[in-house]
């Protein structure tokens, strides 16, 4: 079931286009906002929400790199691996960070903290290597920038579980 | 040299974007005011058109041409459309996130403009996902249009009406050939589509539609405002206007600069970028973002805009380049780009979606030292086989233009890999990507990409 607020949040999009079914990819991205990928009951319910058969919904799903058929970390890191911040070293970087958090790309770390992931030209060529974190650009990133934001967010983390 | 900078006068790197107040006073929306009291629809195509303006999606295409396309408003169906194609993702390309950053209004200026001059009373700004800063900013100044009638209805008291929408993307590089694009708007995946009907004719949900890049309608309020014979004079060459030029790779000051159409690259990469780090040399370039060919040093005097790129046997695509140092490997950056292009083929067409990890898979074997003189062929065939007119859409030739130069300007690179087996540069950059590096000399180095 969608929540209410899904639900909503999906209906206010419904009128920016001509046909119910262009709403598709906004409600993918409505319900991976709130329960962080899309679950298949999560596609069956937007199919019948937008008079679409769950294949359909699916083969959107797929189709685009940012919607997460599967769970993710509490963190997603992007690396992008495009050729300047390969050109710039992203390949330490990319190491580096499958070596601290013990975790391959395209994986979540075993504490469920993590998922790395690759990802196309983030479009700041200009000071890379270039990161996303939880939608954040992180730029010109080198090791040392890595293991501070690392500690940073796995700081927090522990911090929020205590509190 | 002092120039003119109309397309990012208003940016103040590190500050935040004008508001409306702000941009009015800096005289924003004048263009719009102008279009709309004086010029009809026909007349602000014909100043697009005789300013020569040329899309700034890669293609080059020219802009008045393409909305002089649109059917007469008694025509065509209804709604018509205005698009911007703001999906950005092209790797060493990072000009039109300046321009959504840095002004957005002057983005919807020219939006509304272009959707003034074809008529059309619905917009969307196709965003890619990752420009989270310029989605907030879109969104602002976005209300902040509808708050002071540049948006809505009865625009000015002129009686022209356009609502205008931002869509997010959910992200795939082949989103932003344009009519993969329609698809995705439509919530479709994103597959291009067949080339006639063109998108004037049946575009977005079937309706004429005109797709622009971000630049190119950042172009358009200073054509409107100035007169195209002040646009050409902007320009060193017979194109008109400025251009964002982007340097990446190992200069001393990556970065960008609104600079006259036609200034040469040398120019932009001595003078602005500030040439080369310490230690490093340059062997080549990529002009103008990742489906380009390479040009090499002796090549570096043209002026960069699309004609004269061309004759170098290269496309000035998005203008922003990619310099190839002396410590990396030519072989590792096409494959690097090959990676790209296999990962983010759509998958409709079969030389494409089979062709190239095909070559990726050649150039990985390279890289590893398992490199073969056969494969030399097996590359240079696919040039050709997945050159223009062979796939559904440009992505594949794009693709075999980086690789295409390569064989031609780095060829004994190619050959050190098969002779050395191995790759030369890794013992030189000894980049700790390589881990496993092998231990018996001479012998293949394997490496595990993770
Ligand atoms: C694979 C592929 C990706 C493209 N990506 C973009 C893009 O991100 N932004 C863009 O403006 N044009 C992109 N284009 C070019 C568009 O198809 C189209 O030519 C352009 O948006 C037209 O705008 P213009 O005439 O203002 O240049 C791409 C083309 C291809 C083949
Ligand atoms: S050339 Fe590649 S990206 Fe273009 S339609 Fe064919 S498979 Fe898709
Ligand atoms: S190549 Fe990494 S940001 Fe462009």
């Amino acid at each position: 079931m969608l929540t209410e607020i899904e639900a909503k949040e999906i209906s206010s999009e419904l009128n920016r286009y001509e046909q119910k079914s262009a709403s598709c990819i906004e409600a993918l991205r409505v319900v991976q906002r709130h329960r962080g990928w899309v679950s298949d009951e999560a596609i069956v319910d937007i199919a019948e929400y937008l008079e679409m058969t769950p294949a359909d919904v699916d083969g959107v799903a797929t189709f685009y790199n940012l919607i997460f058929r599967r769970p993710v970390g509490t963190h997603v890191l992007f690396v992008c691996d495009s050729v300047s911040c390969w050109i710039m070293g992203c390949d330490k970087i990319k190491n580096h960070l499958t070596t601290r958090l013990g975790v391959n790309l395209g994986k979540t770390s075993k504490d469920g903290s993590f998922t790395i992931l690759p990802i196309a030209c983030l479009g700041t060529c200009e000071s890379s290597p270039v990161l996303m974190i939880d939608g954040k650009t992180v730029s010109n990133v080198n090791t040392n920038i890595l293991d501070e934001i690392l500690t940073g967010l796995q700081r927090e983390d522990t911090q929020g579980k205590t509190a | 040299m002092k120039f003119e900078r109309p397309l990012t006068k208003n940016i103040r790197p590190g500050a935040l974007p004008l508001d409306v107040h702000g941009y009015e006073k800096a005289g924003g929306y004048q263009a719009l005011r102008k279009a709309l009291q004086a010029m009809s629809p026909a007349e602000v195509i014909a100043e697009v058109k005789t300013s020569g303006l040329r899309g700034r999606g890669g293609a080059g295409f020219p802009t008045g041409v393409k909305w002089a396309l649109m059917p007469a408003p008694d025509q065509g169906a209804h709604p018509r459309y205005v698009i911007a194609n703001a999906d950005e993702m092209e790797p060493g390309t990072f000009k039109d996130r300046i321009l959504l950053e840095g002004d957005p209004h002057l983005l919807l200026e020219g939006m509304i403009l272009a959707a003034y001059a074809v008529q059309a009373n619905i917009a969307y700004i196709f965003l890619r996902s990752e420009y989270v800063l310029a989605s907030t900013r879109l969104s602002q100044v976005i209300s902040e249009a509808y708050l002071n009638n540049y948006l809505g209805e009865d625009i000015l008291g002129s009686g022209f009406n356009l609502e205008l929408h931002l869509h997010m993307s959910a992200g795939r590089y082949i989103c932003g050939e344009e009519t993969a694009l329609l698809n995705a708007l439509e919530g479709k995946r994103a597959i291009p589509r067949a080339k006639p009907p063109y998108p004037a004719v049946s575009g977005l949900f079937g309706k004429p539609t005109v797709v622009n890049n971000v630049e190119t309608f950042c172009n358009v309020p200073g054509i409107v405002l100035n007169g195209s014979a002040w646009y050409k004079d902007l320009s060193r060459t017979q194109e008109g206007g400025t251009k964002i030029y982007g340097v990446s790779g190992r200069v001393k000051r990556p970065g960008w600069w609104e600079l006259p159409m036609g200034t040469p690259i040398r120019e932009i990469l001595e003078e602005h970028a500030g040439g080369m780090q310490d230690g490093y040399r340059l062997r080549g370039v990529i002009p103008g973002g990742a489906s380009t060919e390479f040009l090499i040093e002796e090549q570096l005097g043209v002026p960069m805009d699309f004609e004269n790129v061309q004759k170098m046997g290269s496309r000035m695509g998005t203008g922003t380049m990619i310099v190839l140092d002396d410590q990396t490997c030519p072989v590792g950056m096409v494959h690097n780009l090959e990676t790209f292009f296999a990962r983010e083929s759509c998958g409709w067409c079969t030389p494409c979606r089979e062709g190239l990890p095909w070559v990726q898979k050649i150039l990985s074997a390279f890289e590893e030292g398992e490199g073969r003189h056969e494969d030399l062929k097996i590359l240079e065939e696919h040039t050709r086989l997945l050159g223009p007119g062979n796939t559904f859409c440009a992505l594949a030739p794009g693709a075999m233009e980086p690789l295409a130069s390569a064989l031609k300007y780095f060829r004994r690179d190619f050959e050190n890999h098969i002779k050395e087996q191995c790759c030369p540069f890794r013992s030189i950059t000894d980049s700790s990507s390589h881990i496993g590096l092998n231990t018996l000399k001479g012998g293949p180095r394997r490496y595990s990409s993770g």
